[in-house]
């Protein structure tokens, strides 16, 4: 019978806040896992949401929200260039179309400057269409926030968890948390399909489902109430018809909005809407209902939208709590810290979050000191259809397979795509290897490469073709061999 | 980065590729040079087993690798055509430079006195028509599903339902029956299909499989694998009507939504498109916008036959040839053609003077609504 594994911290669920967690804990002399229930990490919550870098003027002065979130948005601006992270600092626009909004912005300015956001200015009609030509001529006025950004969030996700691994933090997938063993009311361990892993501390950031981790533990403290968003993206081929930068509405009472938004590659997105969804946190399917109030929304900020560029739609869950606020911090169950309720402004917040609660972990470990070898410094891989041609063309000189172009659309080639296999923390799905490469994100969504990457996959994992999926466990590609042919595939 | 200079570059080795690179040679071209970005020649039609090509081009009957076999026997041995595999071209710029990648000879810097433009046409997708529902496993184009059976030698479903009944969907579901799968519905959204009717007869009601015509999916179910579809009847606006929904089981869903020229290229260079063909706007030599820059085949506007796509690659293989030996006029008068009533579009768009005498075919497409078009 094999010994138990044997750690320091158990991270439960691989999103963004998870795996920022996990790179803060990488820095010092402690052992650390992290689980994911999925195939791969960044497939929940992470892998669907806007993507923006929020400046932090939205949150109420005080919560925890406005604090992570500020701190968030300060600490992306050095980990940048640190975890060579894919980000562009475009700024943002909260749009007023009235007067009445108008005192909203102003009132978003007061709040953001109590939040400590810097650099935001309001901005008259004048300087918005400056900017933002193609936006609705009834525009008033905005708040510009030039700290704001937008950014690759599973590639963020997939960063930090990148580095932590290099810092000999190990990931475990299709690793799903079944129950807590204690002694004097104190977890020691954790029960998962894969064995019990014995652990002196829990973190919980499981995003959808932080409240059943947080229950079987014995914290009922919070719900996770999910909301789901809807979005639609657009080709690159319609960027100069679109926006340049992130562009909210003025918020009402209720909403924050459906905005329009560019993306670090050039596509344009609008969304997302908020349906409460009771308890379902599977249901990430897109409406007629839904699509057509954003497309409708968004029509009011940019009137002359090209509907016909949508390449896709998608739906993603905000992992809403109960309790209104991030739940972060120490739980009532010894043992167990929670970093829950992680919604908008959540991917901002994930490092602030992570580096909130290991301070708090590490004090009370005591005598915990930083690993002296931290490699502070993760490199990305280059991105073939980002260099000049001179670039590529010693790129191919070093590794011919960068000469295969496999995701025609986005231009990724065979050898991106073998490296995000085999990085740390490496692709298993062609989900996977999409939000590591961008194949499969163009405008044919993977029509022509799906095939090929499934191949790939199959080849360099040393696996069946049947086995290789989509993105969970029973998402398979390929069925079984023709039965006029089944010509063996290289 | 290597350079070379050629006559006339092509780019994209389908039948419109190959049959141009004949044409060219055929008119004196002496340095041509056919890019394909797949590990053979031939394009999509390697992938349709069926038969009913050629009958127009090769006056009888082949299957679609059939025909690239006598597209390619024209060209394989000609000394002064070159064609190269498992290349794809990045950019064509104005100057007629092309850089294409490939991994045995990398980054590629190919100059062309012509440029011929034949990357066809792609598939559109679940996207592009904002089928609503959850993104699971299992949904694909038919083309996509296509290439997996015939030429990788997998299925990619046991349970199938094809959304489109144009001739692709058609044809998949006989497909898809041959290899042991259930076809469970073919949807059709308009009130009629827009496939041959021996397409309809042969692949449909031989196997008894069920055309709903005026239905399209309002939701496709599964979280990791297809589970099922929901399907409702439309009204002439193509609105669902509310109450005519029902689900129909299924593992995998095909779609047959449409083509769309493959311009990404053209873009780039910045040619004159056409709205409705979603292709460049060319004259009856098949020349772009762009001097010495020729288009096409699907690239060009959609065809129903690949005998026609031969026939306008031997017209641009021709002028592409004869303006790489500087053979033809500077005149830059012409003639814009007009699409008259119940036709939707017409290839060439415009006619360059002068045309002495030679004949001028023109292609063109119905509006949906119109039974019968006479041409004057």
């Amino acid at each position: 019978m094999s010994e138990n594994k044997k750690v320091d911290v158990v991270v439960v669920g691989g999103g963004i806040t998870g795996a920022a967690i996990l790179r803060e804990l990488s820095k010092y002399d402690l052992k650390s896992v992290l689980v994911d229930k999925e195939p791969d990490i960044a497939a929940g919550t992470t892998k669907a949401n806007s993507a923006i870098l929020h400046a932090g003027f939205d949150a109420t002065p005080g919560s925890m929200k406005s604090r992570m979130n500020v701190a968030g948005n300060k600490l992306y601006h050095e980990l940048q260039a640190e975890l060579d992270l894919d980000i562009e600092w475009t700024g943002s626009l909260v749009v007023a179309t009235n007067e009445e909004e108008m005192e909203t912005v102003k009132g978003l300015l007061t709040r953001g400057q109590e939040n400590g956001v810097e650099g935001l200015a309001v901005w008259s009609a004048d300087e918005v269409l400056a900017a933002e030509p193609n936006l609705s001529k009834d525009v008033k006025g905005a708040l510009w926030a030039p700290s704001a950004g937008v950014c690759w969030p599973f590639g963020l996700a997939i960063a930090f968890a990148e580095n932590a691994v290099e810092n000999g933090a190990e990931v475990l997938r299709n690793c799903q948390v079944e129950g807590f063993e204690k002694v004097d009311g104190k977890i020691c361990a954790v029960k998962t399909n894969q064995g019990v892993i014995e652990t002196k501390y829990v973190i919980n950031a499981a995003g959808l489902y932080a409240d059943t981790i947080s229950s079987l533990a014995g914290d009922d403290s919070f719900k996770i109430l999910p909301r789901k968003g809807e979005y639609v993206l657009f080709d690159k081929t319609a960027r100069d018809q679109m926006v340049k930068g992130v562009i909210f509405p003025t918020p009402s009472k209720t909403s924050k909005g459906i905005l329009v938004c560019t993306t670090t590659h050039g596509n344009t997105f609008v969304g997302p809407n908020a349906q409460d969804q009771a308890d379902d946190k599977e249901n990430t399917a897109v409406t007629p209902q839904g699509m057509a109030e954003i497309i409708n929304s968004a029509r009011k900020l940019l009137p002359n939208i090209p509907v016909g560029a949508a390449i896709t739609e998608f739906g993603g869950l905000r992992a809403v709590s109960s309790t209104g606020d991030f739940v972060i911090g120490k739980s009532s169950v010894d043992g167990l810290f929670q970093a829950a309720g992680i919604q908008s402004p959540g991917l901002t917040s994930a490092p602030a979050i992570a580096k909130y609660i290991v301070d708090i972990l590490v004090a009370e470990e005591k005598n915990v000191a930083k690993k002296a070898d931290f490699k502070t410094r993760r490199t990305a891989q280059p991105l073939f259809h980002r260099l000049s041609h001179a670039q590529q063309a010693e790129l191919i000189k070093e590794n011919k397979l960068y000469g295969r172009v496999i995701c025609r659309c986005e231009t990724i080639t065979e050898a991106e795509i073998m490296n995000a296999i085999h990085r740390p923390c490496g692709a298993r799905t062609v989900d996977g290897v999409k939000r590591r490469t961008r194949a499969g994100m163009g405008r044919c969504q993977g029509g022509f490469c799906g095939p090929r990457v499934t191949q790939i996959l199959a080849r360099e994992l040393g696996i069946p073709i049947t086995e290789v999926v989509k993105e969970h466990a029973d998402s398979h590609l390929f069925y079984e061999k023709t039965q006029t042919n089944g010509a063996d595939v290289q | 980065m290597s350079e070379l200079l050629y006559d006339v570059v092509i780019v994209g080795g389908g039948p419109a590729g190959l049959t141009a690179a004949y044409s060219a040679w055929e008119n004196g071209a002496k340095k041509i040079l056919v890019l394909e970005r797949d590990r053979e020649p031939g394009g999509i039609l390697q992938q349709c087993i069926h038969n009913g090509f050629g009958l127009h081009h090769f006056k009888e009957e082949l299957t679609g690798p059939g025909y690239t076999h006598r597209c390619w026997q024209l060209v394989k041995d000609k000394k002064e055509i070159e064609v190269i595999v498992d290349t794809m071209v990045l950019e064509v710029k104005p100057d007629k430079t092309v850089i294409a990648v490939n991994p045995e000879r990398g980054l590629m810097e190919i100059k062309g006195k012509s440029i011929i433009l034949t990357m066809g046409c792609r598939e559109r997708t679940r996207g592009a028509i904002r089928i609503p529902g959850e993104r699971p496993a299992g949904v694909f184009t038919a083309g996509a599903a296509q290439r997996m059976v015939n030429m990788e030698g997998f299925i990619p479903g046991k349970k199938i339902v094809i959304l489109g009944s144009g001739d692709i969907g058609l044809i998949m579901a006989r497909r898809m029956t041959l290899e042991g799968c259930k076809v469970q519905a073919v949807l059709e959204i308009c009130p009629f299909s827009n496939g041959l009717t021996r397409n309809i007869v042969q692949c449909l009601n031989d196997y008894d499989i069920p055309l709903y015509l005026s239905h399209t999916i309002t939701e496709i179910k599964g979280k990791g694998r297809v589970e099922g579809v929901t399907v409702a009847k439309v009204d002439e606006k193509m609105q669902v009507i509310p109450g005519t929904s029902f689900d129909i089981d299924c593992d995998t869903l095909l779609l047959s939504v449409g083509l769309i020229p493959e311009n990404e290229l053209s873009r780039g260079l910045d040619l004159k498109m056409h709205p409705l063909t979603n292709g460049p706007i060319v004259d009856q030599h098949r020349q772009t916008s762009a001097p010495g820059i020729f288009a096409a085949g699907n690239v060009v506007h959609v065809h129903d036959l690949v005998d026609f796509v031969s026939e306008e690659a031997e017209i641009a293989g021709k002028f592409a040839a004869l303006h790489a030996a500087e053979q033809v006029s500077a005149d830059t008068r012409d003639v814009v053609v007009v699409p008259g009533n119940g036709i939707r579009t017409c290839v060439p768009q415009h006619i360059s003077l002068p045309a002495d005498g030679e004949k001028v075919r023109l292609f063109y497409a119905r509006r949906p609504a119109a039974a019968q078009v006479k041409l004057k």
